[in-house]
């Protein structure tokens, strides 16, 4: 059936909570409303209040709250209403969330999902648009995913509640929206793997989240308006990085380039680049480029598309690769 | 801009004796009523049993602090003044209730059966928390301040949400009360009716900073009325009354009648950190007239008048000081360093590829630095 990402990931959240009472669910408006982006919807009305409800506005609270039920056995599965709003529980992400397990010798893991629809493109006024994967992914401990495509949402959802770590689960609100044709419950590599979602030969562009999307819509074009045979690679997990089949694809095709929403100074992609050279030197046609945002504050929503990298600043940088 | 409150050191001081309990509530409109004797149901053994905790968390205070000038601990937190805040508290806990400890209740974590050697794992430079939280029902003692609070509403509601009668009771000081989390904690524990006790240690200071500075109020219990919670501020150098309030408490929660925050007030007699020097900050005199209500003192007087210990058990809990102390220096000093590969094994529940390379990498390290 065809399925939004949307709804992939309210089908997960559904699923998990039928499959494992331990399973609980909560963060602003998530109870009676369903989520602002309804994913939690209905949830609380098959599940009781008890397993899925509605929480004073107090995202350190959240966090800090999801930590003790953890810790008693429950899985709970927290909203941070936007990105933007997820930065008064980082303190219990970083000092405990992230810690908790080394803190007590391994006695204690939480696991335990924070879920945070991320990034840009949707029109939204200020503090709705950030990207703030490299705050979680430079912090030991923490398991960052994002999914790219409604089947990876169901999955990689479904994995992040089985898993006996603490998850950040970054949502590509943008991609909310976007369907696939999906048989529920689809299956997926486990978290920790990167997936080639495009085979190629030209040059490999790697991606995550929202910008999976806008990967394959240049390699589209690309093969279209300049034989450019691209190969995309999904990340999918951001920590701990596959970085084995970054490196296979790079080493293939000897070109390569990240992209991603967030910042260039310092951002998730200086990591990637890093590693490449590190591990794929001698194979490298090209320095490895970083397609990115700019280095400044997310932009208003009129113009955010001059920020956004899109298929034509791949494309651009596609060609700089060629050019070497 | 004049601020002008009531000081902290002149708390709720009417010391009602072994078998009552005072305390000062807060009235729904948010104002302390004038403190109430109440009844308490302690036996000569449970006087005995207090204590005993008193006695030994005193002389485990003591030893701490010699360890940190010899060099075994990196740092401590005296608890010293506060004994009868902190024991008085836990021992109103059943077995089956958790505690949330901060770092300044050693002591209280002590009582609470954590193993002495252990619960110090803190203080002596390691990078985990020296027990097992499950073993004890305790939390790690915790350092960012009033962070733990929430850990505790958290295990509340999961208690309620899974219908086990047990009580979470987490601690914190006046400074910590100032935290944002301290507030998200008691407002969300309202919120759910979570069977948590907040027991605030309202030392008088945070580090230097007076109470003063912390808030224009005279009270932290006031705040309960802002949450919708009832607040009692009990003298907490007075053992019996501090037990009583917190048990009340703890008995409130487990009937499912909600959250309680107590406020012991008392004094830290010993500095912040023994890395702390108080004379930048605070005088000899107000020192000298806590002193004069020392909690583990004032009680041993008390029950010394009331007939309820003989010399007898006295030299026994001495004894068995002195050998709490023995077990310290024994296992503390020249406590090995642990292997530094461990440091890998508890990031995840299992180690990522990217962390077995960087564990390699140390091996290889201390290989070549074994062999030179």
């Amino acid at each position: 059936m065809e399925l939004t990402m949307a709804g992939a990931l309210n089908a997960a959240l559904r699923d998990s909570m039928r499959e494992d009472d331990t399973v609980v669910v909560y963060g602003e408006d998530v109870g009676r409303l369903g989520g602002v982006f309804r994913i939690t919807d209905g949830l609380q009305a098959e599940m009781g209040a008890d397993r899925c409800f509605d929480t004073p506005v107090a995202e350190s609270g959240i966090a800090g709250t999801a930590i003790g039920m953890a810790l008693y056995g429950l899985r709970p599965v927290v909203e941070m209403q936007f990105d933007g709003f997820s930065y008064p529980a980082l303190n219990q992400v970083i000092s405990h969330v992230a810690k908790y397990r080394n803190r007590t010798r391994g006695h204690v893991g939480l696991p335990l999902v924070i879920r945070i629809p991320y990034g840009g493109g949707i029109g939204a006024v200020e503090h709705h648009s950030e990207s703030p994967e490299a705050y979680y992914t430079h912090t030991a401990g923490l398991t960052v995913v994002s999914p790219g495509t409604p089947a990876d949402a169901y999955a990689l959802l479904r994995a992040s509640i089985a898993l006996d770590d603490p998850v950040i689960f970054l949502e590509p609100k943008r991609r909310y929206w976007l369907k696939e044709d999906l048989d529920l419950p689809v299956t997926a590599p486990p978290i920790g793997e990167a997936i080639v979602r495009r085979a190629g030969t030209t040059a490999t562009v790697i991606a995550y989240g929202p910008m999976v999307t806008t990967a394959m819509e240049a390699a589209t074009r690309a093969a279209v308006e300049s034989g450019w045979d691209l190969e995309v690679v999904d990340v999918r997990t951001l920590s701990p990085l596959d970085m084995d089949t970054l490196v296979a694809s790079a080493t293939k095709t000897g070109r390569a380039l990240v992209v991603h929403e967030a910042a260039r100074f310092v951002g998730y992609g200086a990591e990637i680049a890093a590693e490449l050279s590190e591990r794929a030197f001698g194979y490298l046609a090209a320095p490895v480029l970083r397609v990115t945002g700019f280095d400044v504050p997310y932009p208003s929503a009129k113009i955010e598309r001059h920020f956004l990298p899109d298929a034509d600043r791949i494309l651009d940088a596609v060609a700089r690769l060629l050019e070497y | 801009m004049s601020v002008e409150v009531s000081s902290a050191t002149s708390g709720p001081s009417s010391f009602p004796g072994l078998s009552k309990a005072a305390w000062q509530d807060v009235a729904a409109e948010g104002a302390l009523s004038a403190a109430q004797a109440h009844d308490v149901d302690l036996s000569d053994e449970q006087l005995r049993a207090l204590y005993r905790l008193m006695a030994l968390s005193r002389r485990v205070d003591r030893q701490a602090i010699n360890l940190t000038r010899q060099g075994a601990l990196g740092v401590f937190a005296s608890s010293h003044g506060q004994e009868a805040a902190q024991v008085g508290s836990v021992f109103a806990l059943d077995a089956d209730d958790w505690l949330f400890p901060t770092y300044r209740e050693t002591v209280g974590t002590f009582a609470r059966g954590v193993d002495v050697v252990e619960l110090l794992a803190l203080f002596s430079g390691s990078w985990h928390c020296g027990f097992d939280p499950y073993r004890y029902r305790v939390a790690p003692l915790t350092t960012p301040l009033a962070t733990q609070a929430l850990h505790a509403v958290g295990l509340a509601m999961a208690a309620r949400i899974k219908h086990d009668p047990i009580v979470a009771l987490t601690f914190f000081g006046d400074g910590a009360a100032s935290e944002g989390d301290a507030h998200e904690a008691l407002n969300m524990a309202a919120v759910y009716s979570a069977p948590v006790v907040f027991v605030v240690q309202n030392n008088g200071y945070a580090i230097s900073v007076p109470f003063r500075l912390q808030t224009r109020t005279s009270s932290i219990a006031l705040r309960a009325a802002g949450v919708g919670m009832p607040g009692i501020r009990v003298d907490g150098n007075d053992v019996v009354s501090v037990y009583g309030a917190v048990k009340t408490a703890v008995d409130r929660a487990r009937r499912g009648d909600g959250p309680t925050l107590v406020e012991a007030v008392t004094y830290r007699l010993e500095a912040h950190t023994t890395a702390d020097d108080t004379t930048r900050y605070r005088s000899d005199d107000e020192a000298a007239e806590w002193r004069a209500r020392d909690p583990v003192e004032g009680f041993l007087r008390v029950l010394r008048e009331g007939g309820v210990v003989d010399e007898a058990f006295l030299a026994e809990v001495d004894a068995e000081g002195e050998a709490t102390a023995a077990i310290m220096r024994d296992a503390l000093f020249g406590a090995p360093a642990g292997d530094p590969r461990e440091m890998f094994d508890h990031v995840y529940a299992t180690p990522t590829a990217q962390l077995e390379g960087q564990r390699a990498l140390l091996e290889r390290e201390m290989q070549a630095a074994e062999e030179s």
